[in-house]
Formats: C-alpha cells, sequence, structure tokens
C-alpha cells in the first residue's frame, strides 16, 4: 500500500492554478510600494500604476499576438465571455440576430447565450463528436445570413479538448461572422495567435495559467472593428468598454504569469504530456474498464478525464482526500447535476457520474504522477470490491428470500 | 519627499492587508472547488465576508463580492429594476451613467440633495429606486440619508447608497442608514484594488450583470477574487475598529484650512458649511486653474487632484462641482485635498508649501502685470 500523503496533492489545475511565486514577487511591491490609481492623471504615483498596467498590457497583448490596444482588462474570463457576447450582440442587435455556439461551452457563455434568448435572439448550440470536437459541416450549415456571432472555445475545460480555431477562423471569415473564444484553458498551454486565427474576440483569464484570481481580459480586433455595448458603466477606462478602477497589483500578475507561460510553454507542455502519459498508461494496463472522455490527439498536455466503470466518482474522491481532483468543472462541481460535457459527448449517465478530471501544472513532478496514479489504482480496486461485496450481499439476501 | 493626499482616488493597502493577500496568494485554490484546497479558499472568503457584513452592520449572506465599486453600482442600478429612478446630481458617474433616463435630484450650494424634490419624486405612482451616495468623493459633503430613507418608508421604493468613500471614515451601520442597497470598494479603505461589494437586503430580487457559474449566489458569476476577497476583509475590519482615527485626520485637515484661509482670503472651502467627511477638502484657488496648480504641486512631490481619479485623464468641468452652484469658471479652479490612515502633518506642512508658494508667486505676476 502506498503511504498516503499529509498535504493533499493538488491536480485540479483546470480549476484554478497556484500562483507563481515569480508572479507573486512581481505583484507584491505594487500592494506595499506603488499604490496609485492608475488613472489619476495628476501626479506620479497615478502614472507609476499606470504605466505597470500597460506594460502588462503589452505582455499579454505579445503572447496572442494582438496588439496593446485591443486588450481590455476585465475581472476574469467570466466577465469577459459575458462582455463579448452579450455586449457584441446587443450592440448589433438591429442588424443580425442569430448567434452559433455550442453544447459544451463553460456556463457562463451558455448562460450570456440564454439570456440573449430571453431578449429576442436566436442561438444555435452545436451538437460535438464523441471526441468532444466540432463537426465544420454542421458549422458552415448553421451560418444563416442573420449570423452575428460564433463562439467557440479553444480548449474544452473539462475533457481538453482543442478546437481546430484556425478552420473556425476561416469558416467565419468566409461568411463574415465574428468570431469570440474562450481560451480561459488554451492561454499559455497552446500557442494561439489572434491573426492567423483569425479570432476576433477572445476570453482569457490569469488564475489558470499561475497568475492571480481577479483579473482577465478580453481581446477585440480593432480589424475589422468589432463594437460592444459595454457591461458596466461609469469612469469610461479602458475605452469606455469596461468602467472602474483598474488593479494594478493584479495586472502585473497577469503580465508577469504571461512572460513566463511564453517562455516556459515547450518545455512545460512535453514535461506534462510525459506524466499524462504515465497516468493514462499505468491506469489502462493495471485496470479495466477505464474510458478516456475527449480526443487524445487534439489535447492540452496536462488533462485527463476518465471515466470508471463499476465504480462512482463520489466514493472514489471520499476515498482519495489526498489526491485534489474534481469531477466536472469547478464552478458546477457544488451541483448535483452531472457534466453537461460528458453528456454532450454521448456518455451514458452511468459513465457520466463516474468521471474524473485530472489537471497537471506546473508544480507538479513525476513522483506526483507516481503517486497519484498508484493511489487511484488502489482505491479503484478497493470501490470496487466494495461495490462487489455489496452486490454480493444483496444477490444472496434476494436468493434467502 | 512625497505626500500623498489622494486618498480618495485610492489609499495605500494596509501592511495587515498586504499580508493577508499575499497568505491568500500562497493559498492556491479555486472557493468553488470542494477538495481541501478548495474548502481553504472557500473559508477565507467566509470570514472576508463576515468582516464587511459587520462593517455595515448586514448579515454575511448580504454581501455580494464585485471586481469594483463601479460594478457594484451598475448591479444595483440595473439589477433592481424597479420602474422609476432617481439620483442625486452629484453621484458617481458609475450610478449617473447608468440612469442616464433617470431624475437628477438637485444639490443645494453645500452639496446637499434637495428632499422636497425627493418628496415629489416620490409621490408619483409606480415603484421607484432612489440612488444617493454617502459623502461625495470631490467634497466630502454627507447626504442625509436617514432623512432619505424615512421619506422612501410609505412609498414602494429602493434605496441605493453608494458608500465608497464614507466607508471607514463615518458608521455606514444600517442604524445610521437605512440602505436597501450600498455600494462598497476595498482599495479606498486601504484595501485591494480589483473588489468591491454590493450589499443587499436579504431576500431582495436582482438580475446579475454577469452570468454562468452560479457564485455568489448566482448574483455575480466568475471565479471569486480570493487573495483580494481575503484583503478587503481585513481592511474593512480595520476601518471598523479604527474610526475613531478620524478625529485625528479632521484635526489635520481643519488645521490645513484654517492655513489655507490664513494664506488666500480668497480661497473658497467647498461645501464648508455642510456635514462633511473629515479627510477631504475642496477648495480653490482663485484665477489658476486646477490643472496648473496639480502639476505645480506634483513637482513639489505633492499629490492631488483635480476632480475626481476617473476623469481626472480628461479636462471635463465637475458635475459636482456644477451642480453646486459654481459657474465653469470656478469651478475649473478647485482640486480636492483628501487624508487618509497614514497621513501625518508633514504632508499638510508639505501641501501647505508648495501650494502657498504657487498662490504668492501667481499672486505677485498678477500685481507685476497691473503694475506693468
Amino acid at each position: 500500500m502506498t503511504e498516503r500523503r499529509r498535504q493533499p496533492l493538488y491536480l485540479d489545475n483546470h480549476a484554478t492554478t497556484p500562483v507563481d511565486p515569480r508572479v507573486r514577487d512581481a505583484m507584491m511591491p505594487y500592494f506595499n510600494e506603488i499604490f496609485g490609481n492608475p488613472h489619476s492623471g495628476s501626479h506620479a504615483f497615478g502614472w507609476e500604476a499606470a504605466e505597470a498596467v500597460e506594460m502588462a498590457r503589452e505582455q499579454i497583448a505579445a503572447m496572442i499576438g494582438a496588439d496593446t490596444d485591443e486588450i481590455i482588462f476585465t475581472s476574469g474570463a467570466t466577465e469577459a465571455n459575458n462582455l463579448a457576447i452579450k455586449g457584441v450582440a446587443r450592440f448589433y442587435a438591429e442588424k443580425k440576430n442569430h448567434i452559433i455556439t455550442c453544447a459544451t461551452e463553460h456556463m457562463c457563455v451558455l448562460d450570456s447565450c440564454f439570456q440573449l434568448e430571453s431578449e429576442g435572439f436566436k442561438v444555435t448550440y452545436l451538437p460535438v463528436e464523441p471526441d468532444g470536437l466540432l463537426d465544420l459541416d454542421k458549422l458552415r450549415d448553421a451560418i444563416t445570413d442573420q449570423t452575428l456571432l460564433v463562439s467557440i472555445m479553444t480548449v474544452q475545460n473539462e475533457i481538453g479538448t482543442i478546437q481546430p480555431m484556425a478552420e473556425i477562423g476561416a469558416i467565419c471569415k468566409e461568411h463574415n461572422v465574428f468570431l469570440h473564444s474562450d481560451a480561459a484553458q488554451a492561454v499559455g498551454k497552446i500557442p494561439l495567435d489572434v491573426k492567423e486565427m483569425q479570432i476576433d474576440l477572445m476570453s482569457i483569464t490569469a488564475h489558470k495559467i499561475y497568475g492571480p484570481m481577479g483579473v482577465g481580459a478580453l481581446y477585440v480586433t480593432k480589424k475589422p472593428r468589432v463594437l460592444l455595448e459595454p457591461l458596466f458603466s461609469g469612469g469610461g477606462q479602458e475605452k469606455g468598454l469596461r468602467s472602474g478602477t483598474l488593479p494594478p497589483p493584479l495586472c502585473v500578475g497577469f503580465g508577469k504569469a504571461l512572460e513566463i507561460a511564453a517562455q516556459e510553454m515547450p518545455a512545460e507542455a512535453k514535461r506534462l504530456g510525459r506524466m499524462r502519459d504515465l497516468l493514462i498508461d499505468r491506469l489502462t494496463d493495471e485496470l479495466d474498464g477505464i474510458h478516456i472522455n475527449g480526443t487524445m490527439e487534439h489535447r492540452v498536455p496536462g488533462n485527463l478525464n476518465i471515466s470508471i466503470e463499476r465504480a462512482d466518482a463520489e466514493s472514489l474522491m471520499a476515498a482519495l482526500p489526498d489526491l485534489a481532483m474534481s469531477s466536472g468543472s469547478a464552478c458546477t462541481s457544488a451541483s448535483e447535476d452531472s457534466s453537461h460535457v460528458l453528456k454532450s459527448i454521448g456518455l451514458p449517465n452511468e459513465l457520466a457520474e463516474a468521471s474524473l478530471r485530472i489537471g497537471l501544472g506546473r508544480f507538479n513532478e513525476e513522483a506526483d504522477a507516481v503517486y497519484a496514479v498508484n493511489r487511484l489504482i488502489e482505491e479503484i480496486r478497493n470501490v470496487r470490491a466494495d461495490r462487489h461485496d455489496i452486490a454480493a450481499a444483496e444477490q444472496s439476501e434476494r436468493v434467502g428470500k | 519627499m512625497t505626500a500623498y493626499l489622494d486618498y480618495n482616488a485610492t489609499a495605500p493597502v494596509r501592511a495587515e492587508v498586504a499580508e493577508a493577500v499575499s497568505k491568500a496568494l500562497a493559498l492556491g485554490g479555486n472557493a468553488s472547488s470542494v477538495h481541501s484546497r478548495g474548502r481553504e479558499a472557500r473559508r477565507v472568503v467566509e470570514e472576508a465576508r463576515e468582516k464587511v457584513a459587520a462593517l455595515v452592520g448586514a448579515s454575511p449572506a448580504e454581501v455580494i463580492f464585485t471586481g469594483s465599486g463601479t460594478e457594484a453600482n451598475n448591479l444595483a442600478l440595473s439589477g433592481a429594476s424597479a420602474g422609476r429612478v432617481a439620483v442625486s446630481a452629484v453621484e458617481h458617474d458609475s450610478v449617473l451613467r447608468v440612469a442616464p433616463n433617470g431624475i437628477r435630484l438637485g444639490v443645494d450650494a453645500d452639496g446637499r440633495v434637495n428632499l422636497t424634490e425627493l418628496e415629489s419624486f416620490l409621490s408619483d405612482d409606480g415603484t421607484a429606486l432612489i440612488s444617493v451616495m454617502a459623502a461625495n468623493n470631490e467634497t466630502g459633503v454627507m447626504q442625509p440619508i436617514q432623512e432619505a430613507a424615512a421619506l422612501l418608508q410609505s412609498h414602494d421604493a429602493l434605496l441605493h447608497v453608494d458608500a465608497v468613500q464614507a466607508a471607514g471614515k463615518i458608521d455606514i451601520s444600517r442604524d445610521q442608514m437605512d440602505a436597501d442597497l450600498m455600494t462598497l470598494s476595498a482599495h479606498k479603505l486601504g484595501g485591494p484594488q480589483g473588489v468591491g461589494a454590493l450589499i443587499i437586503r436579504d431576500g431582495m430580487d436582482l438580475e446579475p450583470l454577469v452570468k454562468g457559474g452560479g457564485q455568489e449566489r448566482s448574483r455575480r458569476a466568475g471565479t471569486e477574487n480570493v487573495a483580494g476577497i481575503a484583503g478587503f476583509g481585513v481592511a474593512a475590519e480595520l476601518a471598523l475598529n479604527e474610526l475613531d482615527q478620524m478625529d485625528r485626520i479632521a484635526a489635520l485637515r481643519d488645521r490645513l484650512e484654517i492655513e489655507i484661509n490664513k494664506i488666500a482670503p480668497d480661497t473658497r472651502v467647498l461645501g464648508a458649511a455642510g456635514p462633511r467627511l473629515a479627510n477631504t477638502s475642496c477648495l480653490t484657488m482663485p484665477g489658476v486653474s486646477a490643472e496648473s496648480q496639480v502639476m505645480s504641486l506634483d513637482l513639489a512631490g505633492v499629490m492631488v487632484s483635480a476632480g475626481s481619479a476617473c476623469s481626472s485623464g480628461k479636462v471635463t468641468t465637475s458635475h459636482v462641482l456644477t451642480a453646486m452652484g459654481l459657474s465653469e469658471a470656478e469651478a475649473n479652479t478647485a482640486i480636492r485635498i483628501s487624508l487618509g490612515w497614514a497621513s501625518v502633518k508633514e504632508d499638510v506642512d508639505a501641501f501647505l508649501n508648495a501650494w502657498g508658494e504657487l498662490y504668492r508667486r501667481t499672486r505677485k505676476q498678477e500685481l507685476e502685470a497691473s503694475a506693468a
């Protein structure tokens, strides 16, 4: 038996990532010494804060191939997604009224679309194939002359699958439709270039890439110009698209996190991929009835999502307090519903409820992967044995009666 | 040597706050995750919620964390759809811009809202939402919130109070201002930037601005800014415990105004007759634009502002001062000095020296010009 860790091993890097100490070091001076309001135009403290914000904006723009003035800071990807989808739809409501998105989007994209439906928009929710990817012919077929916006996430937050954004971009351009992508799980993990991919709006966030919570950004292309109705009004910051005092320490942390990611992504991707493969190989070698959810071919390296036959996720999670993982996404993990994503790829309820999401990250080491897989195999066997015992007991009881 | 006197734009982060933020940043964990790391983050968020609730005498469940005071104001005004809207003419832009069609309630020469106008607005039929700020960001003038709340009693109306500037400077608990909705911001009271709160009365319906994910009881979606919220909690606790510090700050501010009056008897302290926050002074230097005053002060290392920070990038006349009856020309000569927890006598001295020198220089130039 594996000796248990006292501190749980963090394997939930899709929910949030630990803040990189280098990021924290970059942020702290902006709490302790340079505390100005970046919108104070009248004195040095304000200018210093503003300079730090603009430097971060450059680092962020560079990471996704955007221009600096195409980056709008928000409080996170949820706000950026709300701003992009509702903002574009409401601005162009008089001209076009159709939006296309996908069944496996994050809840904040789907909820924004539900809200727009109640405001009179038509929304098409494209299905995905069993591998988690879109059938591009279905996208083409769904586009009409009323279609204003297509919103497709770059990397799925539960199963890690990567949509072919450049091809989707080309289709949208061909039909003169705006393309938005929720890239919260993609930025810093796979190369992104908004110009090459022809993406008009992209939502990103800091806390999924070892930056702080509470800050994200929306990329809004200048060419073609996309206009948005803001979610909040007030002081007119961020070109009027997002009023409110910007938080320089958080912006600085976001910029630093992406600067580090830009340098370390290739090596990190390889390392995480190796660890992920180790997990899968041992799980499937040593156990039967392990299903991998979503394509392995187009997937971020740190993600593994499996369904386990004859074992429910709840019992497994309870048996594995030393592994911090999730079943489903963090935002909905408190709710009882099984994952809308796993249902969308065609999983039967029983397997959808027996799924685990493992998110490997920068601060996991190979020894962690070994520990995790040993413990997983142990407890899956235990849970299955318990279940078998219960079933056998019930069987004999029935026979006895 | 620098003297920071722009606390109403943002206050320096308190050491205790920075420490709490730093600790929370090291913690990691998404507060919605069910594993131990997530539960730890949740505990941090809920402890902070209790502290913020205590600052206003609300229950923790009535606190909705947002990304800023601006967002909270927007959420209050567009979320609590209550038919007719009236806002005071001196509100922050984040209230005025959300209610472009709302009735503007005028203020008197001291910046206090006209309650007769409020009464007559309320006498019309239909549900209504009233937004009156607890204290103004440019002048520090405090509004008669309790009187306004009393007028609302017999009507189907909700009261929103933007308490961003008042929090930590006066008692904003429910006994003092009985609001249905109240806006707070962390960074004005020594907390971190990037976090605010809307306090709502228990059981109130509110349409969210940001949807998806179900955080904050589905009132405001998005992964909670755990570190920012932790810092907000500590700042709220300190502010509540140290309200009596305001006597010290009042003494500094009062001395500043007395000395200014000695240097320049022709200056005007705006809103001086009304009750004001003890930390704020908005004053004019006749004939000298606010822009040149703040530039000259900045060269001397003294940081103040011309109007509010949000609009200080643009050269526009303050809507607050014109609502108080100032001419555009006079309003454009007003600067704001705002003190806070770390302000000391030396800061005030530095201001008085720099401002006094500018005043004497310009008066001398005027004299020379008229003599020539």
